[in-house]
């Protein structure tokens, strides 16, 4: 049995591409229905996010599984395959292997490190679960992903710096604040990037956010929007004492903000320590301001340094979390490898042979009067019984393995004679809800 | 036996020390907390060792360098393990250890023979008054470590680098809280030391209070705190000028602990002098 995947993906396809292909979350049922009638598929995941949509299978044939898989996702949504096919990719066996683990250690994310894709990825194998279109092998593929996943984020710094301006910002914060719940936010103006903040903030708890701008009727609007407070424009001086934390983004040609103006904040502060978060180009707030003790000021280009460090930083952790991947890969490898007949029926021959080897020597330790021609006729005896015993598990298996579900006979076989696969340790099949 | 224990607590705050300085630059955490227990351990032989010297000795073993240094180290540590339970900061370990692991092994260049204690000398504010002023010497010294720590990092934050090092230090606000912590403890303990140090030379030598060195630097150091304590309650005074302040007050109270033996004046707490019976 194989494992092979076939898709697309930020990397190959671009959004208007991925967008046609997307399987919507609501129908899941169909495709993965319609996946299992295919000739020589016997198991599917579908793996369908905004950044790319993977079918994971097992076929019974490499080639031809790929196509057929290929052929399905064309169809399925009214797609030539032909204008397709350039953006897809195919891989199987130790290929796919790799190509999952890295999916879903954030490996292969446009931001790599990116924490989503992982829950993605469980919310995908939870519809093959209901739906029963994974089996014993994409069950077992899946896990060793996510455990995999999971090596990847507690061995490597990956995921640990902030890589977004809002989230960076909110990383500073704590930084200087500890602790936000006690802590304001006042948004000065209004811009994408700063209402992208603030709700940041909000979602890391600081307490309350006040909202100024030079017409009142939008801060009003917007603090409506955050829960918050309005704050009269012409009062900003008045008030901003009451804000830990400030995101400016107005239009203003020139600077609103001033050292001058913030000494004065912050001895009404008692030299609690503010921290300013200029947005806005041109420059709100002077830059001076940073000079004045106990105030932290940060413009965007500032954030955008740090996003950009901390992405070069997960560079290097990525080349970490790859050598965890390979690792991994060559473990689950033999654990589906062992799901071959072959080795499976030597497996068992030796493990009959075993025990009638030692049976048959403690029968004869304490048979003196045994006679040498007798003790070869009951030699004999016992190995016929073992190939007797044999030869149906045997031929069943091989007959199945021209194109029947071997491996749920291979597997279920391993597990009541305890043979050997090779991949044991405990926890792959580990929660799913991590 | 004692000198068995003395160098079991320094081997282990060296190897502490040692630890939370790799701690400084490897991030593992499972590093930070095998210092913790290193410490830790170290501290609970340092104990034993102060103790089995008590009784030994007869007297609180704070009579000459070698003690003394060995009981500031041992209060060091002990302050900074409850700071460090409380917070949670490994690194905190980093910028006080050494400078506990640096005293211990001042001391055990001193000759470690146990004195004889003149007449005046023992008393039991021995024990009150000299235990409480190295208790807010210990205080003072967690507070400097965070003073650095935390001028480091808004160093950092004022210079928007932010390195590895910015990584693992904590907040500001967490810095200067330790740093004010440890204020509002030592201060009280210094001034109380001061009070029945002045009520023990009374006692014993006549006199309260005679501008002895030690006692004119002392009061240096307690103006400075002090300053520092109504700097922080009244007008707000926090971050990096209190970290200042807690800094250069540190470096009096080791001059007050140690330089005032350098000076050429007399001083009736010189330790080589409180042994000699040269005592008014």
């Amino acid at each position: 049995m194989n494992i092979v995947v076939v898709g697309l993906s930020h990397k190959t396809a671009s959004v208007d591409v991925r967008e046609k292909v997307a399987f919507a979350p609501t129908h899941m049922e169909k495709p993965l229905q319609d996946l299992l009638k295919l000739q020589d598929i016997t198991e599917a995941v579908i793996v369908s996010t905004c950044n790319r949509v993977e079918i994971y299978a097992t076929s019974r044939e490499i080639a031809g599984g790929m196509a057929r898989l290929k052929r399905f996702l064309a169809d399925y949504h009214h797609l030539q395959l032909e204008t397709l096919e350039s953006h897809l990719y195919a891989y199987h066996g130790e290929a796919a292997i790799r190509h999952l683990f890295r999916v879903a250690s954030s490996l292969d994310s446009m931001v790599v490190g990116e924490p989503q894709i992982l829950g993605q990825i469980k919310t995908a194998y939870g519809f093959a679960a209901e739906y029963k279109s994974s089996g014993i092998i994409l069950n077992r593929f899946l896990h060793k992903a996510f455990s995999v996943a999971k090596r990847v984020r507690t061995e490597t710094k990956i995921a640990s710096s902030a890589v977004s301006v809002a989230f960076a910002a909110v990383e500073l914060a704590k930084k200087i604040f500890g602790d936000l719940s006690d802590k304001t936010v006042m948004l000065i103006g209004a811009g994408e990037m700063c209402e992208l903040a603030a709700k940041h903030f909000l979602n890391n708890g600081v307490r309350g956010v006040m909202v100024t701008n030079r017409t009142y009727e939008r801060a009003v609007k917007l603090a409506e929007e955050f829960d918050g407070r309005a704050v009269n424009f012409d009062e900003l001086f008045d008030q901003l004492h009451k804000a830990d934390i400030i995101l400016s983004s107005t239009g203003a040609p020139h600077f609103i903000i001033g050292p001058k103006d913030i000494e004065e904040v912050i001895r009404r502060r008692r030299n609690k320590p503010m921290f300013f978060i200029d947005i806005a180009v041109p420059r709100d707030i002077d830059p001076k301001v940073n000079d004045v003790a106990n105030v932290y000021l940060y413009t965007v280009d500032d954030l955008n340094g740090i996003v950009q460090s901390n992405m070069e930083q997960r560079g290097k952790e990525a080349e970490k979390a790859e050598e965890i991947v390979s690792q991994e890969i060559g473990q689950f490898f033999k654990w589906l490898s062992s799901l071959d007949v072959t080795p499976t029926i030597v497996a068992l021959r030796s493990k009959f042979e075993e025990i009638r080897q030692a049976e048959l020597a403690r029968t004869l330790s304490g048979w003196k009067d045994l006679s040498p021609d007798s003790r070869k006729r009951l030699e004999a005896c016992t190995s016929a019984i073992i190939n007797k015993l044999l030869h149906n598990p045997t031929s069943v298996l091989k007959r199945t393995g021209q194109g029947g579900r071997t491996d749920l006979y291979v597997d279920a076989l391993r597990q009541m004679f305890e043979l050997e696969t090779g991949a044991t340790e405990d926890g792959e099949l580990g929660d799913l809800e991590e | 036996m004692n000198s068995l224990l003395f160098y079991t607590t320094l081997g282990l705050y060296a190897i502490a020390t040692f630890a939370y300085l790799v701690y400084l630059v490897k991030p593992q955490q499972v590093l930070g907390k095998a210092a913790n227990w290193l410490i830790t351990a170290g501290f609970l032989v340092h104990c034993t060792f102060t103790l089995v010297r008590y009784f030994e000795a007869g007297h609180t073993p704070i009579t000459n360098l070698h003690e003394s240094l060995s009981f500031f180290s041992l209060t060091i540590v002990g302050v900074f393990i409850a700071f460090e339970h409380k917070y949670h900061v490994y690194i905190l370990g980093s910028f006080v250890t050494p400078l506990a692991f640096c005293l211990m092994l001042a001391s055990s260049i001193y000759p470690a023979a146990i004195p004889l204690l003149p007449p005046a000398l023992k008393s039991k504010w021995l024990l009150v008054h000299s235990s409480l002023a190295f208790i807010s010497y210990a205080t003072f010294a967690v507070a400097f470590g965070a003073a650095i720590m935390y001028l480091i990092q808004e160093h950092f934050l004022k210079r928007k680098q932010l390195g590895p090092l910015y990584q693992k230090l904590p907040s500001l606000d967490v810095l200067d809280e330790i740093n004010y912590r440890c204020l509002t403890f030592g201060f009280p303990l210094l001034t109380i030391a001061i009070i029945t140090g002045a009520i023990w030379a009374e006692t014993a030598w006549g006199t309260y209070w005679s501008w002895d060195p030690k006692e004119t630097w002392s009061l240096i150091t307690w103006f400075i705190y002090a300053a520092l304590l109504h700097g922080r309650l009244t007008t707000g005074w926090r971050g990096k000028r209190a970290a200042v302040l807690s800094i250069i007050g540190f470096f009096v109270l080791l001059f007050t602990f140690l330089g005032v033996n350098l000076l050429p004046s007399e001083s009736q707490h010189k330790y080589e002098r409180l042994l000699g019976g040269n005592v008014k």
